[in-house]
């Protein structure tokens, strides 16, 4: 059992849903990040995504985008952000992923990504291209290290495929809310709920709903059909103001925007 | 239509390469594309409509020429061109943009997305798109929108919405990005034509068959002008489409030698060049396990050409199969010696060919002067360097008086 199985079994032993933000890693300095993964755990999250930079990140919008080209502006390296979780994991309650290229992962080496990522405190890994055929192989090298291995669903997935992802994921599953990149939407699909449910009837696994999550309406309207919320452009678009504004005072706000999901996501439904 | 063919297989393998390295999104539309290819490949009517197209609207087949006095002043092995420059908009990449587009009809789609480095694909997906209809973006680096200006005012002459891509290096490489990222949030009715035998299977498949008429031709022109084949095909590698589809047919032709030239830049060190077969490692790049140039993290490197059809990291998964077997030879031609081989082709044949393919013809002149006069060379002229009248006079007028001076490898 991952640390991330057991941050959902507590959380639904508590009845609650987990609120899990996306941060990149070295936006707009490593020691920034360290700091708003400790922010974001005083905020009550429940789980954190640590977004390794790459240089052609085709599933993300502008904003994430933009964030990771800040980061390698200043050489941002695989071996700095092992070491800032290796010191800021052990300080917080709360598990984090990375959400990386699997360009960055095959580079590393698979056994070597996933043997750093535990000595790091990780506890899971979201590679977001890299579709369940190509998957088997990390798959089983995370298996034997306790990590788990997130697989993505989409509104384009086919049922068949569905199950053959359902099948090789751990952990939870990310569910992509919108056909397209990451990024704030003002509008979520009308048919998101109904595909969410469906899709519950099929696995016991978690489901986690991510792309274009940022508002508490979003928040109260899905919550009833998911088990927790990632969000990321609404965060790291705030962090970008960095570069204008004194940092605590940034750290200060994205923490402020947290407990107002947290409290959309904890009210009595 | 190519033979059946050993590669890639279900999976979209060719040896160790290739592979599908996609957001879960885009799996949808490439299973629908794999399955709307094989059954367009199946179906007599595809084939016979493409034909048509090819022969009265392209022009093909495209002539292969004996290039006499380039042939006299290399002093070897008789030289012939395999003139793709004379196909209509310019270049091999009409080839498969009108069978890209013909599967788009058949998938009932009604939008079209590409990627553009030096133009010439951009203007080819503009050109089939406006022949069937169909609305057309392009995304295109603001450095190569600067370099090949003409092209750009082309492609909205026929129709299409050019989008200037403004992210990483704004080249080919950003294009592709942005035209994946565009396509993420429109696959229900939008089909990408990718332009090259890169990405995600089964783009290095679809494209490599729609170009492989360029070596079934040139086959037949052979035996047909030699009474046999050719002793050595020499071609440019960017993505690597032209040579994939020269060479595609002659792989099976063991007696014929098979060289892919890459672009060597300005000189062998990272960034100054754009040759990832010669000094790139496996990696994955835009959706496809391949060689790549990338640093120790696997973050993508800057690369560089004089020629932006060839100012791109990565390179097709079959070329990687290829050059790990054995059966094509991979080499690369410094900035400086295509464009003498530019020079020279227009002065002793009154050719101007596309920097890219100047690439080869450097490289096909050099290995042909090595040889004896009785053996015979093949070189793909794969686009036309009208195009790049404006960047050469840059160039020169950057650099001159004098010649580029004589370095490296061609």
């Amino acid at each position: 059992m991952s640390a991330i199985d057991e941050c959902f079994r507590k959380l639904r032993a508590a009845k609650r849903k987990a609120l899990m933000p996306f941060v990149t890693a070295g936006d707009p300095q490593m020691e920034f990040t360290a700091s708003l993964i400790k922010e974001m755990a005083a905020r009550k999250c429940d789980l954190c995504e640590v977004g390794i930079p790459y240089s052609d990140p085709i599933a993300d919008g502008p904003v994430i985008q933009e964030s990771y080209t800040r980061a390698l502006a200043h050489h941002v390296k695989l071996a700095d952000i092992f070491a800032m979780l290796g010191q800021t994991t052990p300080k917080v309650a709360m598990p984090t992923v990375t959400m990386v290229s699997y360009a960055i992962v095959y580079r590393h080496g698979i056994g070597q990504y996933v043997d750093d990522a535990k000595a790091a405190g990780v506890a899971g890994l979201i590679v977001p291209d890299l579709p369940v055929e190509e998957s088997p192989a990390l798959a089983d090298v995370c298996r034997k290290a306790d990590l788990s291995l997130v697989q993505l669903v989409t509104p384009t997935t086919t049922p068949e495929r569905v199950r053959r992802i359902i099948d090789a994921c751990t952990g939870f599953i990310y569910y992509v809310s919108v056909v397209g990149i990451t990024g704030e939407r003002t509008q979520l699909p009308p048919e998101l709920v109904d595909n969410v449910a469906r899709l519950r009837e099929q696995t016991p696994l978690p489901i986690c709903i991510g792309f274009g999550i940022s508002t508490p309406e979003h928040i109260r309207r899905l919550k009833p059909v998911a088990d927790g919320f990632i969000v990321g452009s609404a965060i790291v678009r705030r962090v970008a103001e960095c570069a204008t504004r004194n940092q605590s005072d940034v750290l200060a706000d994205v923490g402020v925007y947290m407990s107002t999901l947290r409290a959309a996501l904890d009210e009595p439904s | 239509m190519p033979p059946h063919a050993p590669v890639p297989d279900a999976a979209g393998r060719y040896g160790l390469f290739g592979g599908r390295y996609v957001p879960e999104t885009l799996s949808y539309a490439l299973d629908q594309l794999a399955a709307a290819y094989a059954a367009a490949t199946a179906d007599k009517s595809f084939h016979a409509e493409l034909d048509d197209l090819l022969k009265n609207y392209v022009g093909r087949p495209s002539a292969l020429y004996f290039a006499p006095r380039l042939t006299e002043h290399c002093g070897g092995a008789r030289i012939y061109l395999k003139r793709e420059d004379l196909n209509h908009t310019g270049a091999h990449k009409i080839n498969n943009t009108l069978g890209q587009a013909l599967l788009t009809q058949r998938m009932g789609k009604t939008r079209v997305i590409a990627e553009t480095g030096v133009g010439q694909h951009g203007v080819a997906t503009a050109t089939a798109c406006a022949r069937f209809g169909l609305p057309c973006v392009v995304y295109m680096g603001e450095e190569d929108i600067r370099r090949q200006a003409p092209n750009v005012f082309s492609m909205k002459l026929l129709g299409a919405e050019v989008r200037p891509v403004s992210s990483g290096s704004r080249t080919l490489r950003d294009a592709i990005n942005e035209a994946m990222r565009d396509w993420m949030s429109s696959v229900d009715t939008t089909h990408y034509i990718l332009g090259s035998v890169v990405g995600p299977h089964p783009f290095p498949l679809i494209v490599r068959d729609f170009q492989s008429v360029i070596g079934r031709e040139t086959i037949w022109q052979c035996r047909e002008q030699m009474g046999r084949l050719p002793d050595l095909v020499v071609a440019c590698v960017g993505g690597g489409s032209n040579a994939a589809g020269m060479f595609f047919p002659f792989v099976e032709h063991g007696g014929v030698e098979l060289v892919g030239v890459e672009a060597g830049g300005r000189s062998e060190r990272p960034g100054d060049h754009a040759a990832p077969l010669s000094f790139g490692s496996p990696g994955v790049l835009h959706g496809s396990y391949s060689y790549v140039m990338q640093d120790a993290d696997g973050q993508t490197s800057d690369v560089h050409s004089v020629s932006a059809g060839l100012d791109y990291p990565g390179v097709g998964p079959e070329h990687s199969h290829w050059k790990d077997s054995g059966r094509v030879g991979y080499t690369f031609c410094r900035d400086d010696d295509a464009l003498k081989a530019f020079d020279m082709l227009a002065m002793c044949e009154g050719i101007l060919p596309a920097l890219e393919s100047s690439h080869a013809v450097a490289k096909g002149m050099e290995l042909a002067a090595g040889r004896p006069k009785d053996q015979a060379v093949v070189i793909c002229l794969s686009g036309r360097g009208d195009k790049d009248a404006a960047e050469i006079a840059r160039l020169r007028g950057l650099n001159a008086p004098q010649a580029p001076s004589p370095q490296g490898g061609g």
